[in-house]
C-alpha cells in the first residue's frame, strides 16, 4: 500500500502542525516569502480553535486553515500585503462585521486573526 | 516571526519538547517559553506569574489568550501510537493515526511484516515488544499501544509491559472468546482485575465494519476518544 499516491506528501509525513510549519521552513529555505496566520482568538461557534494556523507565501500559495475554508481568501489577500510591509496585522471577522457577511463567515462566530511575516 | 525565532521553534519540535510561542500582540514582540527553562531567545520578557500560567496552558495543550496583550500558542509534546503487529489492518491504521496527529511506531519481531515497503515513511522497530518498549519506546500518559499481531507470542508481551506503565489506551484485537483466554494468561502473570480492566477488548468502537480501513477508523476512533477522556462503553 503506497499512500503518497493518494495523498498531499505533507499529510503523510506528519500531523496538521507538522505539514504547516514544515511547508514554511521549506518555502523559506527556497528564498520565497512566508506570512504565518494564526488564530488568536475565537467568540462562539468558531470554525477552528485557537492556535490553527494558515500559511501563505507571496505569490499565494497557502497551506492549513483558519476558518474551514469561508474566511481562507481574505486571509490570504491580507497575508500577500503583511509580506509586502513586513509588519504584523490582526484582523477580525464576525457576524458585526459587514465584510465578514461578505468573505461569508456563517457559522455565526467570530474569530480574530493575527498575520505575522516570517523575516 | 524572526527567522531564528522559528528555527528554534522548528527544532524544538523535531526533538519532540513541549514549547510555547507567546506573542504580545500590540508591537508582535515574541518569545519561545520552555518549562523549566529560562534564557530562551526571543524579545519579550515574561513574569514569574505569566511563565506560571502559560505552562499550565502548555501542559493542557490549551492555545488562546493569556490575556488582553498577550497570546500563547502551545506546541504539547505529541500524541503517540505504538501498533504492534505490523499486520493488514495496521497498514490502514498507522497512516490514518499519522493524520490524526499521532507519533506512530510499529512494532513487529518479524521482519517481514515489519517492512519499509508495506509502510513507506512510517517509523519501524523490528524487535520483540516488551523489549522495545522497556528501551527504546517507553509508553508515557501521551502514548496509547494497540496490540494487533493476533498471536499471543508477540501481543502478550506487549500487554504486560503497556499494563505496568501510564499509557493511556491499551487495547487489544480479538474476539471476547480470544480476550477470555487472554485475560486466564494475564491473571497467571499476576495481573489483577484493574489491570485487565484497563485493555479495551474486543478493541475499537462497535461500528459494525470488518473490512481492514473499517476496523482501523474504529480503533482510531475509540483512541481519540480516549486521548479526550471519554470511556469505553462495555459491549
Amino acid at each position: 500500500m503506497s499512500n503518497e499516491h493518494i495523498l498531499p506528501f505533507s499529510l503523510v509525513e506528519g500531523n496538521d502542525d507538522d505539514a504547516v510549519l514544515d511547508q514554511a521552513a521549506l518555502w523559506l529555505g527556497e528564498g520565497r516569502k512566508v506570512a504565518l496566520a494564526t488564530v488568536v482568538r475565537t467568540w462562539g461557534s468558531g470554525p477552528r480553535p485557537a492556535g490553527s494556523h494558515l500559511v501563505v507565501e507571496s505569490g499565494g500559495d497557502f497551506m492549513g486553515s483558519v476558518s474551514g475554508g469561508c474566511i481562507e481568501a481574505a486571509v490570504i489577500t491580507e497575508a500577500k500585503e503583511v509580506i509586502a510591509e513586513g509588519k504584523p496585522r490582526t484582523l477580525d471577522f464576525g457576524v458585526s462585521d459587514a465584510e465578514a457577511w461578505d468573505v461569508g463567515l456563517a457559522c455565526g462566530g467570530a474569530i480574530r486573526i493575527y498575520v505575522e511575516p516570517l523575516i | 516571526m524572526r527567522h531564528e525565532l522559528f528555527r528554534e521553534l522548528q527544532e524544538l519540535r523535531r526533538r519532540r519538547e513541549p514549547v510555547a510561542l507567546v506573542t504580545d500582540l500590540r508591537d508582535g514582540a515574541q518569545a519561545l517559553f520552555v518549562p523549566g527553562k529560562g534564557g530562551l531567545p526571543g524579545t519579550l520578557a515574561l513574569s514569574d506569574e505569566q511563565s506560571a500560567a502559560i505552562a499550565g496552558m502548555l501542559h493542557q495543550s490549551v492555545s488562546g489568550p493569556l490575556d488582553e496583550i498577550l497570546f500563547v500558542r502551545s506546541y504539547a509534546a505529541p500524541w503517540t501510537l505504538l501498533v504492534v503487529g505490523a499486520v493488514h489492518i495496521a497498514q490502514f491504521l498507522a497512516p490514518m493515526a499519522r493524520l490524526a496527529g499521532f507519533d506512530v511506531t510499529l512494532i513487529d519481531p518479524r521482519r517481514a511484516f515489519a517492512a519499509e515497503h508495506r509502510f513507506p515513511g512510517l517509523d519501524l522497530i523490528v524487535g520483540w515488544p516488551d523489549e522495545v518498549m522497556e528501551q527504546t519506546a517507553p509508553p508515557t500518559r501521551q502514548t496509547a499501544v494497540v496490540t494487533l499481531a493476533h498471536d499471543p507470542k508477540i501481543d502478550d508481551p506487549a500487554l504486560f509491559a503497556a499494563l505496568r506503565s501510564p499509557a493511556f489506551y491499551v487495547g487489544a484485537l480479538g474476539s471476547a472468546r480470544s480476550h477470555a483466554k487472554r485475560v486466564e494468561r494475564l491473571t497467571a502473570a499476576g495481573f489483577g482485575p484493574a489491570d485487565i480492566a484497563r485493555i479495551a477488548a474486543p478493541i475499537g468502537l462497535d461500528l459494525g465494519g470488518r473490512a481492514p480501513a473499517e476496523i482501523a477508523v474504529s480503533v482510531l476512533a475509540e483512541v481519540v476518544g480516549a486521548r479526550y477522556g471519554r470511556q469505553r462503553v462495555p459491549r
